[in-house]
């Protein structure tokens, strides 16, 4: 398999000394779909847009298709689609006008009504952009991307402030692509995006890759799949719950605790069994799998999403 | 190279985006129709006005009010002494008679109109007393056609709007496609930068056509405005007009990041032209050690160049070192806005 992004020692420094990106090394194989997870500001646009040729590095080596940026800049570009973080296309072009746009740049072109009917936009073909809803805008967003027939797709924050269903529609939209082999590299601060969609996921933050795998492999390396989250209505000894049967790790959020475990039906009862005899009550209890903002909040004590 | 779909493709993006938006359409093609209509209609030339002569009420004052009515040139009323002053305080009086023992003209020097209603109400009086001329002359009137406020203002205009829809058209969009992070977009495709600069200020031709007829339509019918020579040449100057004023415009938003920005940078560039350039009045006004300076603005050269060929029905040769002038400003601007240029 050869490699569709190889990039090493990937350093950004601002204007004014903010480290954007502090040694990034990634590869990433054609007809993978390969996520950037991480919180707002951890370097993610900055990395993506470097691998985009829109902003140099400050220092490290990028390749993308097997190809240098600075030599072979437009032929590069004939095979990327990308879709930027708030791109306002503009207002008073229709659907159909914008992609014809797009579509005179590139050499290889996608049928556009296949491609409309694909985005679920054939009945907005005529409307003006300023017309369409937030799901829409970022569909035809994503179209643009994808009119040129790209082998590698950029995706940042594709689903960023978009309801439920339009995610899943782009998502749909994704997973069509990938079906056709070929590589898709999006960033997300949505674990949920990255766990459906990704073959592979880098967790960034600080401008560093903290984690690298697939999601489960990602998850697996908690040593415990399930998280059981509980508050009680007074404290509770952390060392005494830390040798509950089958916790592996286990922090506090304000007034709840979290543990993670191997065997819920094994660690509860004995929990339960605790409270009781430390004369505690149970406020609030609940179990879910464990899912990659467990896993970044292990790496960092932080969550992914501070809003 | 410039491949034909991207450039045609922006090109018909841009006229699509402007002419879809009410306010751009109203800017660019009605406001100066409107403002030629009004300032045409407030210098419209109008009969000679008459002078208005306040008499002070008194012995002998309607001796002098029945002189000067009796010219047509004169409108003369009587009145109190405290109502004269407060008359030529206005501005309504051009001067006040005092008529009591001697005969007192009272008015302001400075005042060009009280000037002249001095020495045409002293002439008329003193005629009417008996005076006798020296050597009489003989006089001849001409109205030149062409040589009306009018005629000055619609080459004006032409010129004023080619400067700012130039740069407006061109600047202001780029900075408003920077900050939408449109351009940085289309840097993500395979566009090329000649491309989109190209097709930029291409979009100004098909404007600048429209604007250029409606004006010149709009004067000669309403205005009766003519263009004494060959009617091609206010359009060969509006193409060179509107490639140096797109030029300018790209060249001051090369780096502006913000729309407060550009506005500003607009407004510093084309204030001293709209003032010095001779649009609504004569450059020739301002004082000479001034004039090099206000004559290699680009709005001079545009504006001298468009009234010679439509005022006076000057050649387009004749017009060749002002058309130098502008490919200067022209070639200078390109060539900094493509050095310069941030996409981002």
């Amino acid at each position: 398999m050869s490699l569709a992004i190889r990039c090493v020692g990937l350093k950004k420094t601002y204007d004014g000394g903010v480290e954007a990106v502090r040694g990034v090394d990634l590869s990433i194989e054609e007809g993978e779909c390969f996520g950037l997870l991480g919180p707002n500001g951890a370097g993610k646009t900055t990395t993506v847009e470097i691998l985009e040729g829109l902003l140099s590095p400050t220092a490290g080596d990028v390749e993308v298709l097997g190809r240098r940026w600075g030599t072979d800049d437009e032929e590069i570009r004939h095979r990327l689609g990308v879709s930027l973080q708030e791109t306002k296309l503009s207002e008073k072009l229709t659907v159909e006008e914008t992609l014809h746009l797009f579509a005179s740049f590139y050499r290889t072109r996608r049928d556009l009504e296949v491609l409309l009917g694909e985005m679920g936009l054939l009945e907005k073909r005529a409307s003006h952009v300023e017309k369409l809803s937030g799901g829409q805008r970022q569909r035809l967003a994503v179209a643009c991307a994808l009119v040129g027939d790209p082998e590698l797709l950029f995706l940042d924050e594709p689903t960023t402030g978009l309801d439920p269903q339009s995610r899943r529609q782009l998502w749909d939209v994704i997973r069509a692509f990938r079906a056709t082999r070929r590589t898709v590299m999006l960033t997300t601060h949505y674990m949920e995006e990255a766990e459906r969609l990704c073959d592979r996921v880098a967790i960034v933050d600080h401008g560093q890759v903290i984690a690298l795998g697939s999601p489960r492999e990602l998850i697996a390396r908690l040593g415990a799949e399930h998280v059981v989250e509980f508050s009680t209505d007074g404290e509770v000894d952390g060392t005494a719950l830390a040798a509950l049967p089958g916790v592996k790790a286990m922090h506090a959020e304000g007034e709840a605790r979290l543990l993670t475990v191997t065997e819920p039906h094994v660690t509860i009862p004995a929990l339960l069994a605790l409270l009781k005899d430390l004369g505690r009550e149970l406020t609030r209890l609940t179990t879910r799998h464990a899912s990659l903002e467990d896993v970044f909040v292990s790496l960092t004590g932080r969550h992914l999403r501070d809003d | 190279m410039i491949r034909w779909a991207p450039f045609r493709e922006i090109l018909l993006a841009r006229m699509r985006e402007a002419l879809r938006e009410p306010e751009i359409v109203f800017w660019a093609f009605f406001f100066p129709l409107l403002l030629s209509l009004a300032l045409g209609i407030a210098f419209r030339n109008k009969p000679p006005e008459k002078v208005y002569v306040a008499i002070e009420r008194g012995p002998g004052a309607e001796g002098i009010r029945a002189t000067l009515s009796a010219d047509e040139r004169f409108m003369a009323e009587v009145a109190s002494p405290d109502e004269c002053a407060r008359q030529l305080r206005l501005g309504k009086a051009a001067i006040v008679i005092a008529a009591g023992s001697g005969l007192e003209y009272r008015y302001d020097p400075t005042r060009p109109d009280s000037v002249l209603a001095r020495t045409l109400v002293d002439d008329a009086i003193q005629r009417a007393a008996g005076r006798k001329d020296a050597r009489p002359p003989t006089e001849k009137t001409v109205s030149e056609p062409g040589a009306r406020y009018i005629d000055f203002l619609i080459p004006g205009l032409i010129g004023m709007n080619l400067m700012s829809a130039g740069m407006w058209g061109v600047g202001f969009a780029i900075v408003d496609m920077r900050t939408r992070k449109l351009l940085k977009r289309l840097v993500a495709t395979p566009m090329r930068k000649s491309e989109f600069l190209a097709a930029m200020i291409s979009s100004r031709f098909l404007f600048m056509a429209v604007e250029l007829t409606l004006l010149l339509a709009f004067g000669r019918l309403v205005f009766g405005v003519e263009v004494r020579g060959s009617l091609l040449a206010p359009f060969l100057l509006g193409i060179v007009g509107a490639l140096t004023f797109a030029s300018l415009g790209l060249l001051i938003a090369t780096r502006a990041q913000r729309i407060e920005t550009i506005s500003g940078l607009m407004n510093l560039v084309m204030m001293p032209m709209f003032i010095f350039s001779g649009t609504f009045f004569s450059s020739e006004r301002f004082p000479d050690y001034a004039q090099p300076f206000i004559q290699a603005l680009p709005l001079t050269l545009l504006n001298d160049a468009l009234r010679a060929v439509i005022n006076e029905g000057a050649s387009i040769a004749s017009q060749g070192l002002r058309l130098g002038g502008l490919g200067l400003w022209m070639v200078i601007c390109f060539t900094l806005s493509l050095r310069l240029f941030r996409w981002s």
